[in-house]
């Protein structure tokens, strides 16, 4: 499994889900650690009763069916797959409405849900999805890409209320890929993971919601600017380190 | 029965399997997957055979280079240079060093042979070795991983010392250890020949393949800290004179490995120059390929290919050498330029496709009045951003 893992952190994040395949098949006994420990670029399916988008994840998921979070029910159908409670479901649809826009407002397109479900102690757990796909042919608005994903994933622990405050524990993973390609510089591809966490203590007063989703916007732009600065940045660093752009005098041919 | 048997990979699947991880390890890490990848298959005899026939793909796709004994030079993997599955012949040395694709213990042995403080330094770390030669065999009989793990837990235990001097040690353990680490995957050939006369090409063409050398060799030096380049002779090797055609290959390849810093990196180009004499033309054609692993909590890689192509007339072997490295030079450095480009285009206008900065409102979200929002959803449908 630990090999496993290192293999995962090697391979090119494009590949993830050829690698994830080729690991599964080598290691069946340990498919539901891989599945848990390793995260994939997401997948989508159609709620026909909505049509409307949903993303699959471990977390909807019940057997082999996955649960749409416009109309709560599995697709395909399952006749005892687990609910969340009246009241969280309440506050699922709430949170799907609203991520929707706030989606739509940084991504311009791409597809969105979440989905809560109540934990061991008091608490519950909401998973915020994001998937876009930036490509000249998908929604990229710019047309700059060639081929380019965006997946986001937020998993949000929330601790029980205590004197009107909350505990949240927050990961996120990122996976992205970008190809731009043309004539003059050939083809250009970056492609990435990375994972943070974030803790904090804040008042339920303007409840949940507001509070997840300010954590969830920070960790964004924060993932999105180290990736962009940091880590692609590195790559650039190297490149120079490997042949440096100074200002090589520029010789003609003595003809 | 048929339900085992879908279960279960066929040995041929698995050993594909085992190719694949290693084949698409990044720049100079092929040895650490391949450690994984050996405990994920968990049978020797498949992984060395995924191995043997992984290893010397890798290292030619990835124009390793590996240093000749003697000090004479450094022999690239190449198929430009390949005669035999383990022979690479190094055109400038005239020599044909002998490879293992796989064991790179041995760079233990030519460490030590370059720094006789070595086995004096390995001797404090309580392994009680002397300097004598013999000692320093048995030293290469030591795995890399043995040292290295000995080193680690001298550094991390010496770290915890009280006294300055041991303090001193620390760090003098810390230096080596890097050194050590940046070993790692380096390969280092134990065996050289004279090549024959069959495998070097005629005097003709040699005395351009020579010029155009000497050329390539300056180039690398100026643009490249960490250069390796050669000249190999594609095609028509055996043409005495003018009046036939022949093809030159310059391969450059330039790596930097450092797990210290997370990063592993490699640039590649292999160009072919076709020696038209008919038409009295040289053809170029070049194969540019850059690629980058950052790994520090994350897992973040650049591939980025470009292929070019250029012509220039046939003249005199050393005005030939002179015109090629200038174009060679005039297209890498465009390609860096744009590669450059690509980058300073990613924060504004690549990037946004995926993920915009800030909201189209240019503020951020306005979460505290959501409720609003989805108790009028009337609202967002007015406003057009609801769907």
């Amino acid at each position: 499994m630990e090999a496993a893992m290192g293999l995962m952190r090697r391979m090119p994040p494009k590949h993830t889900e050829t690698s994830l395949s080729a690991l599964l098949s080598l290691l069946p006994q340990h498919s539901s650690d891989l599945l848990s420990q390793v995260d994939q670029p997401l997948q989508v399916l159609c709620d026909m009763e909505y049509g409307k988008e949903f993303i699959l994840c471990e977390y909807n998921r019940d057997a082999d069916s996955y649960r749409s979070p416009w109309s709560n029910k599995y697709h395909p159908p399952l006749e005892d797959g687990s609910l969340p409670s009246l009241e969280l479901r309440k506050l699922e649809v709430e949170a799907n409405d609203i991520f929707a826009i706030y989606r739509d407002q940084y991504y311009e397109g791409g597809i969105s849900s979440v989905y809560m479900w109540e934990d061991d102690n008091e608490g519950f757990v909401g998973c915020f999805l994001i998937k876009k796909d930036g490509s000249k042919t998908g929604q990229g608005r710019r047309g700059y890409l060639q081929e380019g994903a965006w997946d986001a994933i937020h998993v949000i622990e929330v601790g029980p209320e205590e004197e009107g405050t909350a505990h949240y524990r927050l990961t996120s993973t990122v996976m992205l890929s970008l190809t731009t390609d043309n004539e003059s510089s050939g083809t250009f591809s970056l492609s990435g993971s990375i994972r943070r966490q974030m803790n904090m203590h804040l008042s339920t007063e303007e409840g949940h919601l507001c509070n997840m989703g300010r954590m969830i916007e920070e960790m964004e732009s924060k993932l999105r600017n180290s990736l962009d600065q940091v880590y692609f940045g590195k790559t650039k660093e190297m490149l120079c380190t490997l042949r440096p752009p100074s200002e090589v005098v520029m010789r003609l041919p003595d003809s | 029965m048929a339900d085992e048997e879908e279960a279960e990979l066929s040995e041929k699947q698995k050993k594909e399997i085992a190719k694949w991880f290693l084949l698409n390890s990044p720049p100079g890490e092929i040895q650490f997957v391949a450690k994984d990848v050996k405990a994920v298959i968990n049978d020797d005899v498949l992984y060395e055979e995924a191995a043997s026939e992984a290893f010397p793909l890798y290292n030619k796709s990835h124009l390793i280079s590996i240093e000749m004994p003697g000090r004479i030079g450094d022999v690239i993997v190449t198929s430009y240079g390949e005669l035999a599955e383990t022979e690479f012949i190094d055109p400038r040395t005239a020599q044909v060093a002998v490879v293992d694709h796989i064991k790179q213990a041995s760079a233990l042995f030519f460490f030590c042979y370059m720094n006789p403080m070595i086995p004096k330094m390995v001797g404090r770390v309580e392994l009680n070795w002397g300097t004598s030669g013999a000692r320093v065999n048995a030293l290469d009989q030591l795995s890399y991983k043995t040292l290295s793990r000995i080193m680690v837990i001298k550094y991390e235990q010496s770290m915890n010392l009280e006294h300055a001097d041991d303090r001193n040690q620390a760090s003098m353990h810390l230096f080596h250890y890097d050194i050590l680490r940046q070993l790692m995957g380096k390969h280092v050939c134990t065996e050289v020949r004279p090549a024959l006369d069959e495998e070097l090409p005629s005097a003709y063409v040699e005395e351009f393949r020579c010029a155009l050398d000497a050329e390539i060799l300056k180039y690398v030096g100026e643009a490249y800290p960490k250069g390796v380049c050669s000249v190999y002779c594609g095609n028509g090797k055996d043409v005495e004179g003018p009046g036939f055609d022949f093809e030159l290959v310059v391969v450059i390849s330039a790596a930097r490995h450092s797990p210290q810093n997370f990063c592993n990196g490699s640039w590649r180009s292999v160009w072919s120059i076709e020696f038209k004499d008919e038409i009295q033309m040289l053809e170029l054609k070049g194969k540019l390929q850059v690629g980058a692993h950052y790994f520090e909590e994350g897992n973040v890689q650049l591939d980025a290919k470009h292929e070019c192509k250029d012509t220039t007339i046939f003249q005199s072997s050393e005005d030939s050498a002179i015109a090629i490295s200038n174009i060679i030079r005039q297209h890498e450095t465009e390609y860096l330029t744009s590669l450059e480009a690509s980058y300073s285009n990613l924060p504004d206008t690549t990037f946004k496709d995926l993920r915009r900065k800030l909201p189209v409102t240019r503020t951020l979200f306005p979460w505290q009045n959501t409720l609003q929002f989805s108790l009028t959803r009337d609202i967002t449908k007015e406003l057009g951003i609801g769907k």
